[in-house]
């Protein structure tokens, strides 16, 4: 049995290196999906890994072990984008990403297939706290209670922003076909 | 039910891209842990999380949104003649050069009304413009204003000219107002004495006879000197090159002791000093690329810095005293009594359960990646030391104060540092309304054998309540009869007050620590925490007598702040310093034998003949202590004789450290003394 991801981050907050990268080997993928299924672009996906990962030697003084590693991490995650899309707001600059996917697929025209096409329109026409609250439980080891615990919310809560999110998919899928 | 979900989660999974920058991101990431061990925790840089960020915010988003330069135009102007209307006219810009030009001509038209007699009174003054000339050949006789000629320095002149002039006028007045004093051959040894605080002992013969035995520590000392040479020029012109930093930091520091001529006042007494505080500024200061402040530098406390290794004890006594006595090393006329006390070092594991009350600082002022961080990391790190049955409570203060954290066992790690983690820091300071609170819950922790003490962290800005030190002296004063015991640790630069730390550990029964860097806590928290939480000796008085048979004059090195009373020695009810199981505490007197060429005074024509003494004593040591929580002293005396020997070992290196240190030995276990070194070159380059 492999030592848990809760003790190598544990390890790696006494200063131990090998724990750490053995950490990061068995992270990065999954923090990656995560991350581009919040900002829904691979480039601000690979940025947003990236300072996470810097940021975590820093933050694992953090870590107490009292949550599940990838809850803790996932935090991490989530603020960090809360923190890019606060700032790319204030520099007004228009984020790449879901919310741009309108135009960036006129420009690219074709090469996005009809299934992709519906997933940005879906992913883009839902509020910042839904699509968050979407892309973590979509990570099948997630569940609604851990979900509640990233976000900071209560567990009610992400279960009714789990039924809005599927309403309002279902509103999507009704426009599409009329 | 949930196939839109499902739908979502299967496109998304197809749609996610591989990452292509994985091996870049882990490389990154392991740099930045190798950087992270051993640095200071300082948080993520952002720019939207403070209220006044937020403000910033704001208003750059405004002048961002309104993009007519006629509408910046306008607005701009409407708050300036706001501003001038408010305002009343005279209060508007003054340059605050005018300031440095005129406060030395005031210097210089109140000093020569000091020395009349000199210029008018016939035979008995002509000495004195002499010696000028001949310690300043440069002057032109000339130039030596007599009192009736200021009108040579007229504010009607141009202003630099007068600028240069009164730079002479000065330099030469102000010495020859000093009474007693003479400027003629023999200008190094007569500084000695004198110069106290600061180095000018050391330079002012330049490279002394300074030799310890051992090949490679002699080249080294004499490099040390060399190096130490150019830093005795005089502070007070230092004063005026280095540009002060706005802040609201406050030293507590008395002038330097005086020079004591044996004959007269043959009788020193002060109390123990084990704070290291002043130490840290002095290096803090340093390592930004500044002076320190003159009045931050306390030689007590950076000589008291240094662990050392003295003859421990070994008889009923918690410490035992050394005396040392040799040559000054820079000095050849004088000799340095080197007075080393070593506290015994009790078995740890037989110590007895602690009761820590972490007294913690929010304020808004603690908003600083090297305070309130530093602080948690520093706590977290000294609860390793800490056995399960010690016990420990947290209570902070802002505007108000609070208790965080309940009377949790030390086992109870994870209780204990999320309490930690979650302080944040915002509002004022309440400190007064914190300290009664931690004082309380210490003495309700407290149980049979148990030590109590109350560890305050903070960066000493109290503004609400009591924040005079002279008032909290009297609160602290009272609450030490409790048996609580307080540790006072600084944190951060700007707006540390040095002196209400001061008044808070010299009168709780405390010690004081400055903590900059997260080594510096790893020493005071980690590497030193037995001294820092274990008294075993409180209230520790010195009072030395010298025979004036033998001493003529005598200065004690430091301890201006811990002066006491001579008859404060034996009464009980007198508080002074407390030392910490394995403390040790190091005094240093600089004294002129009799019959050396260095004596400073002349001997007085109608005082009695001197008394002739058999004896070869020097002078006579004496020691007061309490064992802890005992009301009554026990008195510990000892003579001492002259000797010839040089300095050796770590008598040396107090001696250096109070002449701002030297490099002497190899066995350094945390690097302390090899970090003292790099300090001093910078200290070199920073006074050209």
């Amino acid at each position: 049995m492999d030592v848990s991801d809760e003790d190598l981050a544990l390890a790696a907050a006494t200063g131990d290196r090998a724990a750490f990268a053995a950490l990061l080997e068995r992270t990065y993928a999954r923090l990656f999906a995560l991350a581009f299924r919040l900002t829904g672009d691979r480039a601000e996906a690979e940025d947003l890994t990236q300072d996470v990962c810097i940021a975590l030697p820093r933050k694992l003084a953090g870590f107490r072990g009292d949550a599940r590693f990838s809850t803790w991490v996932y935090r991490v995650v989530v603020n960090a984008a809360h923190d890019r899309r606060r700032r790319a707001a204030t520099r007004a600059k228009a984020s790449a990403g879901w919310g741009d996917w309108e135009v960036s697929r006129l420009a690219a025209n074709n090469e996005a297939t009809e299934n992709e096409a519906w997933l940005h329109d879906a992913m883009a026409a839902l509020p910042d706290d839904l699509r968050d609250t979407l892309a973590l439980t979509l990570d099948d080891a997630v569940t609604q209670a851990e979900a509640a615990e990233v976000l900071g919310v209560s567990e009610g809560t992400i279960a009714w922003r789990i039924s809005e999110v599927k309403k309002r998919l279902r509103a999507i899928a009704e426009e599409d076909q009329i | 039910m949930t196939d839109e979900i499902d739908k979502l989660r299967a496109a998304i999974d197809t749609a996610t891209p591989k990452p292509l920058r994985k091996a870049e991101t882990l490389a990154c990431a392991m740099e930045s842990f190798d950087a992270h061990q051993g640095n200071a925790d300082r948080p993520r840089p952002m720019s939207d999380r403070r209220p006044t960020g937020r403000l910033w915010q704001g208003v750059k988003d405004m002048f961002g949104v309104m993009t007519t330069r006629g509408g910046i135009a306008a607005t701009t102007a409407l708050v300036a003649v706001g501003l001038v209307a408010v305002l009343p006219n005279n209060v508007l810009v003054l340059p605050s050069n005018d300031i440095s030009l005129v406060q030395p001509e005031i210097d210089f038209q109140r000093a020569p009304q000091s020395i009349p007699p000199a210029q008018n009174d016939g035979p008995a003054s002509t000495a004195l413009p002499s010696d000028i000339e001949a310690t300043f050949p440069a002057i032109q006789p000339g130039a030596i204003p007599a009192p009736g000629t200021e009108q040579v320095f007229e504010p009607s002149e141009p202003a630099e000219e007068r600028d240069g002039r009164e730079e002479t006028g000065r330099l030469r007045l102000s010495d020859a107002a000093t009474p007693g004093l003479k400027y003629n051959s023999e200008p190094a040894s007569g500084q000695n004495l004198n110069s106290s605080i600061d180095l000018r002992g050391l330079e002012s013969s330049g490279k002394p006879p300074f030799s310890f035995s051992g090949g490679t520590s002699d080249r080294e000392n004499s490099r040390l000197l060399g190096v130490l040479g150019p830093l005795q020029r005089d502070r007070t012109a230092d004063a005026v090159a280095v540009t002060p930093e706005p802040t609201t930091e406050a030293f507590a520091n008395q002038p330097p002791s005086a020079l004591k001529i044996t004959t007269e006042d043959p009788v020193a007494t002060f109390s123990a000093d084990v704070d290291t505080a002043s130490y840290g500024v002095v290096r803090s200061s340093l390592n930004r690329g500044q002076m320190p402040p003159a009045a931050a530098v306390r030689i007590e406390e950076m000589v008291n810095y240094f662990p050392y290794a003295y003859p421990g004890p070994d008889g009923a006594h918690p410490f035992q005293p050394t005396v040392t006595v040799a040559p000054t090393p820079w000095n050849p006329g004088t000799q340095l009594v080197h007075i080393a006390v070593q506290g015994e070092m009790p078995e740890v594991a037989e110590r007895p359960p602690l009761n820590l009350v972490f007294l913690i600082d929010t304020s808004g002022s603690l908003q600083d990646p090297a305070k309130l961080p530093l602080l948690k990391q520093s706590f977290a790190m000294m609860l390793g030391q800490l056995r399960p049955e010690d016990q420990v409570a947290i209570v902070t203060y802002a505007g108000s104060a609070g208790q965080v954290l309940a009377p949790t066992p030390a086992a109870d790690r994870d209780t204990i540092l999320s309490a930690l983690d979650q302080l944040e820091a915002g509002g004022s300071t309440a400190g007064q309304a914190g300290l009664q609170q931690a004082y309380a819950l210490a003495e309700d922790m407290s149980a049979e054998g148990d030590v109590s003490r109350v560890i305050l962290a903070t960066d000493g800005d109290f503004n609400v309540g009591l924040s005079d030190p002279d008032a909290l002296k009297d609160f602290i004063a009272d609450k030490r009869d409790s048996g609580t015991y307080l540790s006072v640790l600084g944190f951060g630069r700007g707006n540390l007050d040095d002196a209400t730390m001061q008044a808070l550990a010299q009168n709780g029964n405390g010690t004081a620590a400055y903590i900059d860097t997260l080594s510096e806590a790893r020493k005071v928290l980690v590497d030193q925490l037995t001294g820092a939480l274990f008294p075993i000796a409180d209230d520790l008085k010195f009072q030395v007598e010298f025979t004036p048979a033998q001493i003529a004059e005598y200065r004690l090195i430091g301890y201006e702040t811990r002066a006491l009373n001579r008859e404060d020695f034996n009464n009980d009810r007198v508080d002074a310093g407390d030392i910490g199981a394995g403390h040790s505490v190091t005094a240093i007197f600089e004294v002129t034998p009799v019959g050396s060429d260095a004596i400073l005074t002349d001997a007085l024509r109608y005082a009695q003949a001197e008394t002739v003494s058999a004896s070869p004593e020097l002078g006579y040591l004496k020691l007061r202590y309490k064992r802890p929580g005992e009301d009554s002293s026990t008195l510990i005396e000892t003579p001492f004789l002259p000797s010839d020997a040089p300095l050796q070992g770590e008598a040396a290196f107090a001696a250096a450290i109070a002449g701002f240190g030297s490099l002497l030995r190899g066995e350094d276990t945390f690097s302390y003394r090899t970090e003292a070194v790099p300090l001093m070159r910078l200290a070199e380059t920073l006074d050209r």
